[in-house]
């Protein structure tokens, strides 16, 4: 599939600019998380994942499960993107009788894998999705992005024993490692590091990336396929709110919206921001 | 008229308390900011506990607490408290009659914007199928801060519902008295009974203001605790009505409707209309659109009414 990286760039930046613009729109929901996985999540839909806009419950489709459902922007704005309906329905992210939920829902809006929204229960749907591809004898591969305060929840580690115990090697999880949750730095509220070690203990391929950079990206996803017999992790390090200099690793910006001058701030700042 | 959110309360109730008993504890799972437990924790350090975003680790740690006589109150919102942890409250608290208190904030459809994923409309129902679970839905800042003494007092596991959003404060009057267990009568009347919980006391109030305009004399009862429920309250006042309509910010089945249903089909057989959330799932949108469209206003406490009153 294409990996153009400076397309990608391109698209990144006009996910992050629907990103801000939905959030100011709606004066509520989450920039942070969904800043820090925007090449995560352009990485899988437009160069990696087998999906089909025009047919998104297509059975063979690579399957994606937003696990941190509260960045629904950033899916909304790549889904969008990708033209799985109208970008002109951004504007009514979190409005009443939106398809576009406060948090993904399955039954709403058209490409989305899975509801969710509480925290911890993706990694357990993933191998479900993962263990029917087994039984089917199908190749459709599931991805899944994980926030790294999620990773508190026990049925996180439930999952990640199961999928080590069935094999999982067609499910990749993404860790959003930014390093911050809603009450302080993950460190300080619940200490979930060492990440990298801990998936090892639970016997999963683990690698560990920039979350930005789209060649460690590809060169992750490359490895998780090529890997037999085992679940990949890929943990990237990640900056919350990244793109905006003033959201950039501030816990203030997990959950609130930015007014209209902010907006204006972060989408100037975006214009150029190919780079890097 | 005041508006504050229940939880703003109950964040100013847990300082007091913590000043008056250094055996109160408080816990949350990465949601202070929004329960309003950091109130405590910033002047109480020493004695809050963030375990994280791990629900079932918050109810199971606040056990052990208070199996040592600490007594904890547990928070986060009503979806992952009650929802969540529920085994954990049934098996860890409930079972071993233990004295936890679940505050749980963000109740209802009034959550908002964060839609169906987070907008707990089944709590009451779970938590009240709980033996030994006592069941409290404030209606306003000043039942809240009532009722978070009266449950740090009181032995044993108290659920607490409290919103997210402002609610109109309508027990601010000298004689305002709570105790567990005993409705408050808001408003006397022949025709119907209204038995309204949380923040669909105000509209009950409202409904019946307006009812009067119409020559039908509404009673309206505030039932703060689900559980136990006043019986007599419930049966004396639809003794003398001959009908009842419940309104509660919850599915009406195993909440509020439920429970004065069980009431009156044992004690007192008369017709009920229940005003609530018709088993389905909310949405994304704002508090006040949601109720409207969910069907939890004053106008449809009224429609309610007639409707009781007809099948008389
Ligand atoms: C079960 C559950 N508990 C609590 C919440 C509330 N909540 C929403 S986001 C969040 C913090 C998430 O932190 P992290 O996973 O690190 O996400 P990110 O930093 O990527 O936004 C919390 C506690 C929730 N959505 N689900
Ligand atoms: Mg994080």
């Amino acid at each position: 599939m294409n990996r153009d990286i400076n397309k990608l760039k391109e698209i990144a930046v006009e996910v992050r600019k629907n990103i801000i613009k939905m959030l100011t729109e709606s004066q509520s929901g989450h920039p942070g998380g969904s800043l820090s996985a925007v090449e995560i999540l352009t990485s899988l839909y437009f160069s990696e994942m087998r999906v089909d806009p025009k047919n998104p419950k297509w059975e063979d489709r690579d399957r994606f499960i937003l696990s941190k459902g509260h960045a629904a922007p950033v899916l909304y704005a790549v889904l969008a993107e990708k033209g799985f309906f109208d970008k002109s329905e951004l504007m009514t992210l979190r409005k009443i009788d939106s398809n576009l939920q406060g948090h993904p829902s399955i039954k709403n809006t058209p490409g989305v894998d899975m509801s969710t929204g509480s925290l911890g229960q993706g990694l357990s749907v993933a191998n479900g999705m993962a263990l029917a591809a087994k039984l089917d004898n199908k190749d459709y591969r599931v991805y899944i992005l994980l926030g790294d305060g999620e990773l508190e929840e026990g049925q996180v580690w439930e999952a990640a024993m199961t999928a080590a115990h069935y094999k999982l090697d067609n499910v990749t999880a993404f860790v959003d490692f930014n390093g911050l949750q809603i009450d302080g730095p993950c460190t300080q509220v619940m200490n979930v590091t060492p990440i990298a070690e801990k998936f090892r203990a639970f016997g999963w391929n683990v690698i560990e990336i920039d979350g930005h950079d789209y060649n460690q990206i590809f060169d992750a996803i490359d490895k998780a396929k090529a890997t037999k017999g085992m679940p990949t992790v890929i943990v990237a390090k990640t900056i919350k709110g990244k793109g905006v200099s003033f959201m950039e690793n501030q816990v203030g910006w997990h959950g609130t919206a930015p007014n209209k001058e902010q907006c204006e701030q972060a989408l100037q700042e975006l214009g150029g921001a190919i780079n890097g | 008229m005041a508006n504050l959110a229940t939880r703003e309360a109950y964040g100013k109730a847990l300082v007091e308390l913590g000043k008056e008993n250094k055996n109160i504890v408080v816990l949350d799972a990465d949601l202070s900011k929004s329960t309003k437990t950091v109130d405590f924790a910033k002047v109480f350090p020493e004695r809050f506990f963030n375990v994280g975003i791990a629900e079932a680790d918050l109810v199971g740690t606040a056990a052990g607490l208070a199996t040592c006589g600490k007594i904890p109150f547990a928070s986060t919102f009503a979806m992952f408290a009650a929802g969540r942890a529920f085994e954990q409250i049934r098996n860890s608290v409930c079972y071993p009659k233990l004295n936890v208190k679940i505050a749980a904030t963000h109740a209802g459809l009034t959550v908002g914007e964060d839609g169906a994923s987070h907008q707990s409309v089944e709590d009451i129902a779970l938590m009240r199928s709980i033996p030994n679970m006592t069941v409290i839905c404030p209606a306003d800042d000043v039942e809240t801060m009532a009722a978070i003494k009266a449950a740090s007092e009181y032995y044993g596991p108290v659920y607490i519902r409290l919103g997210r959003s402002s609610v109109p404060t309508i027990n601010d009057r000298p004689d305002y008295k709570f105790e567990i267990g005993k409705a408050v009568l808001l408003r006397e009347g022949k025709d119907v009974s209204i038995f309204a919980t949380g923040i669909m006391v105000s509209e009950a109030l409202k409904a019946a203001e307006e009812l009067q305009n119409e020559g039908i004399e509404a009673e309206v009862i505030n039932i703060h605790t689900i559980k136990p429920i006043d019986e007599d309250a419930i049966v004396n006042s639809v003794k003398k009505t001959k009908a009842a309509v419940t309104c509660e910010e919850h599915n009406i089945i195993g909440g509020l409707g439920s429970a004065v249903c069980e009431v009156l089909a044992e004690k007192c057989p008369a017709p009920v209309k229940r005003v609530g959330i018709k088993d389905t799932f909310g949405e994304s949108g704002k508090p006040a659109e949601l109720l409207k469209k969910y069907g939890l206003t004053k106008d449809d406490i009224i429609k309610a009414v007639k409707e009781a009153i007809a099948s008389k």
